[in-house]
Parts: structure tokens; sequence; C-alpha cells
């Protein structure tokens, strides 16, 4: 089975090594796995900020890279969840494009997603000496869980990953105040949100907090951290189910 | 009300700022939030139930003509009359030139959104006539010197007993209360003399009904009944001509869902079904009954791509569960109706350009799509939005270039490699010794606030590349 790795924009330049857990949690799949050189991004920020001919452009550069694969994975429920969802309408001008997009949708999945319900992964890679080990709390990023319905498999993962507790956290499906440029136009709104997220991260008791997205994690960490906090953890599923960190 | 949307961020501001209020905006998850997801759970399928609400909404929305003019004709047959606003002032001038018509020196009346984007209690005293809210909530706000709600069902949620102790106090020069029962007592005893002397009640409708030429009304305090009953002369109704609903049935389905949305009640406390004045046989009820059915930029709506809007059933579930509207309050949108479905329709009815921030005041987290029982997708609305805005030149001409320089790269891999390899080391030596980044430059409202760990300072690209080559 050949899979299309999408790495993200977001992974790429901040998090590389969540891009090989990936891999690795791929390969122990059994998956052919594929990086296209020439990837940059789904498009979703100029799709979000009103743009639609830059998010066109690039969802019809996603399909050249992407297109020849059996299926297309990327470890984002934000990504997967505009390339899955909102294709349909990005696209909708451009009918030859959007024919191209109707024959890949259903296969393009969110990681866990994917490992759940297509490969069915059933031995998680042998975990690295320096790994984390202790207790998370898992946060369900927005798109990923509203679009795409990921809710179940990373924390259905996480229970096979030996020596990870799972203990959830009050309100894990509410929003954490990223959702991309609203951060950075509604800095304040977004930091009043971001506080409760932490809170509730803090009053689990977990280690670290897991979560599926990049732009949850840089919002949630560095929020942590200017207030104070640099014990907890902040992970994405990956580098957890990988054995990595 | 006065439009004050464009001034969203200093508002938000201030709202952010208010302990107190941040500690009251606390009820809508305690109070709100759990008490619908405890209710959905009677209903046998909520899912069906909702599909079956949207059907019989957009129903009614795809031939409103239809609807408007059976409504029309089944309640002037039993006795009312119908008039139509295409303006929310010509909606107040109706009622204004109603209340004359009858010799009204006063009126009550029972909740109405569309009565707040009338100006309605104003255009009201203007001409002398005196408008006493009835419903708790908009009373409170009435004396406190017409402040405007925060909510369209809770519309003092906002305050807190305590404040509204002091309000009591002040207004109604006696000792103050905190007991609730008590308190309620007192504003019950301020308004009964209203009740029983005023010539006229108004009242928002839930929905009209076309086969009956009813409406409906959906109160927890029976204030309603009062406004209805009492007063001999008159009865208006103020409502939005998208509330039509073909038949009788179509409203049980939708009260399935509209109190449940709401407040996590099964049922209101009171539901009127309206049918009508007075007739020669009954005991009580007004003399005349009019409907002012009120456009005020709903029919510009049927047939754009933001008709779903037009469905909604106004139960608030979509503000009671935005992280953006529980953290600033409905006051902040700056006019009628706040939180998602607001920022939908305050741009759309009181023009783009007066409700830029509104729009894009989202995190998009999909949350108001998820709760709203005729499911409207109000991100897909609010991202339309944007794009009218994007096409319009009504965004900053830094956001323009930002995305021309972006979109250039993103469209071209080698640049774009490039520009991410030099972007990476930046970051990390911005992170310096501890490793974190302080402020980036272009994001600075976001990272201002926060401390980022750095990356490493290689992209996956250059990692993945050596491992290839070894």
């Amino acid at each position: 089975m050949r899979v299309g790795l999408m790495v993200t924009c977001l992974v790429d330049v901040m998090r590389p090594e969540i891009g090989l857990s990936a891999i690795k949690l791929l390969e122990a799949a059994g998956c052919e796995v594929v990086v296209p050189e020439a990837q940059t991004c789904c498009g979703q920020p100029a799709y979000s900020a009103g743009n639609k001919a830059a998010a066109r452009a690039l969802a019809e550069k996603f399909l050249d890279e992407f297109e020849g694969f059996d299926y297309i994975v990327m470890p984002s429920g934000s990504c997967g969840g505009t390339i899955r969802t909102h294709y349909a309408d990005i696209l909708a001008d451009a009918p030859a494009a959007l024919e191209r997009y109707q024959r890949i949708q259903q296969r393009v999945y969110e990681l866990t997603d994917f490992l759940v319900n297509v490969v069915k992964l059933d031995t998680l890679p042998a975990a690295m000496p320096t790994a984390f080990r202790g207790s998370v709390t898992y946060h369900d990023s927005c798109s990923g869980l509203r679009e795409l319905g990921v809710e179940s498999q990373p924390r259905a993962l996480l229970a096979r990953r030996e020596g990870i507790a799972l203990t959830e956290m009050p309100h894990a499906r509410q929003c954490c105040g990223f959702g991309g440029a609203f951060a950075v136009k509604y800095g304040d709104i977004s930091t009043a949100i971001v506080d409760e997220k932490c809170e509730y991260i803090q009053s689990s008791g977990a280690d670290a907090v897991v979560l599926g997205d990049l732009g949850c994690m840089l919002n949630i960490e560095g929020r942590l951290r200017r207030t104070g906090d640099h014990t907890t953890r902040v992970l994405h599923v990956a580098q957890v189910l990988a054995g990595d960190s | 009300m006065q439009v004050q949307s464009m001034h969203f961020k200093a508002r938000a501001g201030q709202k952010l700022a208010d302990v107190r209020l941040q500690q009251n905006l606390k009820k809508l998850t305690t109070k709100f939030v759990t008490a619908r997801s405890a209710a959905l759970t009677e209903l046998d399928d909520f899912e069906a139930t909702r599909d079956q609400a949207v059907e019989r909404r957009m129903r009614a929305i795809h031939h409103l003509d239809v609807w408007l003019d059976t409504f029309e004709r089944e309640a002037t047959r039993r006795g009312a009359t119908v008039l139509y606003a295409e303006t929310a002032q010509d909606a107040a001038r109706l009622v204004v030139e109603i209340a004359q018509k009858h010799g009204v020196k006063k009126a009550i009346k029972s909740k109405s959104m569309v009565s707040e984007e009338m100006q309605l209690n104003r255009a009201l005293e203007a001409v002398g006539v005196v408008p006493i809210e009835t419903d708790l909530g908009e009373y409170i706000l009435q004396i406190n010197d017409n402040e405007a709600p925060s909510h369209i069902i809770a519309p003092v949620v906002h305050k807190d007993k305590d404040e509204i102790a002091d309000l009591f106090a002040k207004v109604h020069q006696k000792p103050r209360l905190t007991d609730i029962p008590q308190m309620t007592r007192e504003a019950r005893e301020v308004l009964r003399p209203h009740f029983l002397s005023a010539d006229m009640g108004i009242t928002g409708g839930n929905f009209v009904i076309a086969e009956s030429g009813s409406v409906a009304v959906v109160t927890n305090e029976g204030n309603e009944g009062m406004c209805t009953i009492k007063p001999e002369k008159v009865h208006v109704v103020v409502t939005g001509i998208e509330k039509v609903l073909p038949t009788l049935n179509d409203l049980a389905t939708i009260m399935r869902l509209l109190p449940r949305s709401a407040t996590g009640q099964s049922i209101s406390n009171y539901f009127s079904l309206l049918t009508g004045p007075r007739g020669k046989d009954d005991q009580d009820g007004p003399e005349h009954m009019y409907f002012v059915l009120v456009d005020a930029g709903r029919s510009r709506l049927i047939g754009s791509e933001f008709e779903d809007m037009l469905r909604c059933i106004r139960c608030g579930a979509c503000m009671n569960h935005c992280p953006v509207y529980q953290k600033i309050g409905g006051h902040s949108y700056g006019w009628v109706y706040p939180g998602p479905m607001g920022s939908v329709l305050t741009p759309s009815y009181v023009g783009i350009e007066n409700a830029v921030d509104l729009p894009q005041a989202s995190t998009l987290c999909g949350e108001c799509h998820v709760v709203c029982p005729v499911k409207i997708p109000l991100p897909d609305l609010l991202r339309k939005l944007r794009e009218k805005q994007f096409k319009t030149g009504l965004r900053p001409t830094f956001e323009y270039v930002a995305f021309g320089v972006w979109a250039f790269f993103a469209q071209r891999p080698g640049l774009y490699r490039f520009a991410t390899k030099w972007a990476a080391r930046v970051m990390k030596l911005m992170g310096g010794q501890q490793r974190l980044i302080h402020m980036l430059p272009g994001a600075a409202g976001w990272t201002n606030q926060r401390d980022m760990p750095a990356p490493s300072g290689k992209t996956f690209r250059e990692i993945y590349r050596e491992r290839q080559r070894t």
C-alpha cells in the first residue's frame, strides 16, 4: 500500500520530528511511505481568510502531488479537515480539478484515523529508551473531532502504548483558542480561551497533554510556558505512539 | 438598537478585563451547556428530529411568499390584522400608529428581539406611550437605564444576583434583598399595577402558523399571558417574516428541539398559541389583534448563500457553546444578535462594512454547527462573509500583502524550501538559550502572550533528504 505523507507546513518548519514519527508509525503498519518533495501547504490559511483564489491554487497543487497514491495521510486533523471536507467548496469553480479531487477524497486520512480504521495497526513500534512515560490527557483538536470524527482513535492507540496512562480532562473537546489568524487578530480573546484550556489540562493532573494538531500544540505549549508551567509536556500523538518522546 | 459592532475589539477588551463578568459568564457552561446535553438524551432520535426540523423550516423559507399569504388569509379570517414592514423603522412606525389609533397610554411587553431591532421602546416613548418590559430579565435591563440584552434568551446573563439586588434597592427604593424568590416577588409587585393598567400588549412571536393564523409564544414566566389577556384594547405581535411555519405539525417538531436546545428544558414553563382577538363568546383577550411582520434584511437572504441562516429558531445554543462568546459576552458584538448567529446576521442586516470584525472573531471551531438544532453551517457562513470582505477590499492592506507573498512562495516549492529553511534557522536563533520564542514578527498579537518553544533549526524536508541519502 503506497501512502503519500502530507507532512503539513507547520510540522515541516516547527516540529519536524513529528513527521519522522508519522513515517515510523506508517511503516510499522506495513505501508510504503512516500513524501512528495514539492508539497507546501494545503491552503487552509487562505481559505479561512476568505482568499479562495489562493486556496484553490494550493488545492490544485495538492492534487498534482498526491493523486497517485492509494492513501493520503497527514498528522493533522486541521489540514485533513480542509482537504477532506472543504476542498469541494474550494474547487467548486474548477470542474476538472473537482473531478480529480472527488476520486481521492475518500482516501484522505488523519493519521490516527488511518492507523485504526484503514490499516488496523496492532503493534506499535518499540519505544526509544528516552520515550515519554507517564499520565497523559488528550485534547481533541476542533477540525479533527468535528470534521473528521477523530475522537476514539487516538485514545484507543494511546491505551496500547506501554507506560502511558490516559486521564481525561474536563471539556476535552473545547477549542484551545488558536483558530489560525484568529489568535493573531484577537490575541487577548485567544489568550482568555487558552487559559481555560490550560486550567483544565492542569486540573487533570496529567504529566503531558497529547494532541493531534500543530496549531493547538504551539498555542497551548506557548501559553503554559509563558504562565510559568515548565513541567507539563505538550506532545503530538504521533510522537507518543511512535515511542519517540 | 444602534449598531456598535465597529467597536468590537475595544468592547471585547473591556469585557475580558471585567472580572465580575468573567465569573458571570461561567453560567453558560455550568447551566445551559450541561442542561442541554442532558435534555437531548430524552429524544429517541435527535439526529432524525433535527433533519425533520431542517426540512420543515426550509419548506417554509423556500415558499415564503405562499406561506405568508396563507398565514395572512387565515389570521385575517379570524379577525386579526396582518401588516408588513420592509424596514425595522417601518415596523416601529406601524406599532406607534396602532398605539395612537387606539389611544394607548401604556404598553406592556413580553420578550422580543425583533423589537430591539426596531428600537421600539424608544419610538413609543417619543410619542408618549410608556413601554414596560415584563420579562424579568428585560425588566432588569429597562430599569438599568435601558441597557441592551446580552443574550437572545437570557438577556441578563451577564449580571449576577448582587448587581441586580443593588439595582432593585436603588430603583425600587426598598430594602436590599438577596433571596431570589423574594427579589422576584418584589419585581412582580412592581409590575402588577402595570399589567392591570396597560391598554396594549406587545409580544414577540417564536413562530406564526400559516394553517391556523396563530402565533406561538414560548416563555418561562407567564408574563406573556398577562400581556395578551389583560390589556383589553390591543395585542400586537412583532416578529420576522421568516418565522412562519406552514402547519401545527411543523411547530410540534420544532418544539421538541427549541426548549431543549435553549435552556435544557423538555418544555418551557408556558407555551401559548394565540389565534385572533377576543371573540363574542370569549371571556377575555384583546379587542384587536395585529401582526407586524418585519423584513429588515431577511428577504435579501432568500436564494443567497446565506439562506440557511433564515431557518434559525433563536435558541441561543450557538452562543452558549461558543468559546469566544463565553469569554466576551454578548455586548461586545454591538448589535441585537450576539455569538455565531449574530456574527452572520449582523453583517447581513446592518451592512458587512459596519461589522467587519464579527465574521473574523471566531476560531471556526465548529461547535456552533454541531449543537445547532437546525444544522445551520455557521462556520461556513462566517467563512463566506470573510470571502466577501476579502473580495470587496474590507481587509487591512497588510493582510493582502502578507497573503500575496505567502501564496507566491507556497506555490513555488523551490523558493518555499529556501524560505522555510531560513525561517527554521532564524526561529531557532530567536529561541536563544532558553529555546523559547517570546515574539514573532507579524504574529505579535498571538506570540506576545506566549513563550513558544523554538524549533530545532532544520526543516522536516532537510532532515528527510539527509536520511534518504544515507
